[in-house]
């Protein structure tokens, strides 16, 4: 067999495993084969980065990189379902890979125990073809957006905090960059969080990733989506580009 | 003159929880200083010390961002919707 990684096809495993998805409007074999031979950066394996990374491997993404320097600690369980009790003290990204693997043996994962730094994010991200913002602070969020401008990839920026969210689908020049629409991060917290919320926003996150990748329906572009759940309310604020932004502006014709 | 006032989860402690409020105001400006005199406390999670908008935090109204109208001179006139939009960290 010749090691064409760029074009895996499709086995008969992979048709029968993947055969729900399969019926999805536009999704077919495919979208399956681009979803094989795709690459995505998941930037922590937290509360939100736990749904993201367990919903992209078990719709069989071929390649996941997953990046978390932390380690789980008994706090975090509530929310973070990609380790339980006995994980606890060992790497967030070995423990989200050992749960993945688990989940789906059919791909490949990616296990990176580092911080994200303005320095190696370029590195860590590699060769994905889209990031997925799953970061518990705004500043490491900053600098995924810069690396997502550079790169010319998506970013799916989401947040909470309690039971509310946010999450939107940022592709420079198309779209505003996170720091149009966020210019400062917020102060540091301890935020409430019960682990419903980043399940919520989390599905959507992923949901965003298999939609650019497959190319079935249309990505959440130019819109905020506010979710309030304690009223479950969802709504889409529309969010431009700022040309005075100082990440972006100078990318965009005045 | 009553502007309703959508209200962030972050910030609802400070409005008894409620998600929407009915406050007067001209402007932008005006009704955080209404909303300050009716839920003390929340002004300076809007504005900082000048009593500017601090940059992570959106205010729109309607559908528009006030940083392409008029920032907090923005005029306001019955009916309209403030919606307060802080950013958010959690993950």
């Amino acid at each position: 067999m010749t090691q064409e990684r760029n074009r895996s096809e499709l086995t008969s495993y992979d048709i029968e495993r993947y055969s729900r998805q399969m019926l999805i409007d536009g999704w077919g074999e495919r979208g399956q084969r681009k979803l094989k031979n795709a690459e995505v950066f998941i930037s922590g394996a937290g509360g939100l980065g736990s749904p993201v990374a367990i919903y992209l491997a078990v719709a069989g993404v071929g390649k996941i990189r997953i990046c978390d320097f932390d380690v789980p600690d008994l706090s975090n369980l509530n929310r973070q379902i990609l380790h339980h009790d006995v994980r606890i003290g060992v790497n967030k990204a070995l423990s989200a890979k050992k749960t993945l693997e688990i989940l789906n043996p059919a791909i490949s994962i990616r296990e990176i125990p580092e911080k994200i730094v303005a320095g190696n994010v370029d590195d860590l991200v590699g060769a994905s073809q889209i990031i997925v913002d799953c970061m518990d602070n705004f500043e490491t969020r900053l600098i995924l957006n810069k690396c997502a401008i550079r790169k010319k990839i998506p970013l799916v920026y989401a947040s909470i905090w309690g039971i509310s969210g946010y999450l939107s689908f940022i592709r420079v020049p198309e779209t505003p960059c996170l720091a149009c629409i966020f210019p400062e991060p917020p102060p540091r917290e301890k935020f409430p969080v019960v682990g419903a919320a980043p399940g919520v926003i989390g599905c959507l996150e992923a949901l965003e990733v298999l939609k650019y990748i497959t190319g079935v329906g249309v990505n959440l572009k130019n819109k905020l989506l506010v979710w309030d759940g304690a009223a479950m309310d969802f709504r889409k604020i529309s969010i431009r580009p700022n040309k005075e932004c100082s990440v972006c502006g100078a990318l965009r014709v005045k | 003159m009553s502007i309703k006032v959508r209200i962030p989860t972050p910030l609802q402690k400070l409005t008894a929880n409620a998600a929407e409020v009915e406050i007067e105001g001209k402007t932008v400006q005006e009704l955080i200083e209404n909303l300050e005199k009716k839920f003390p406390g929340i002004k300076e999670r809007i504005t900082d010390e000048q009593g500017k908008p601090r940059r992570f935090v959106n205010i729109y109204v309607n559908e528009e961002d006030i940083r392409f109208l008029h920032l907090d001179k923005t005029p306001l006139k019955d009916g309209d919707e403030v919606s307060i939009i802080p950013a958010i960290a959690g993950g």
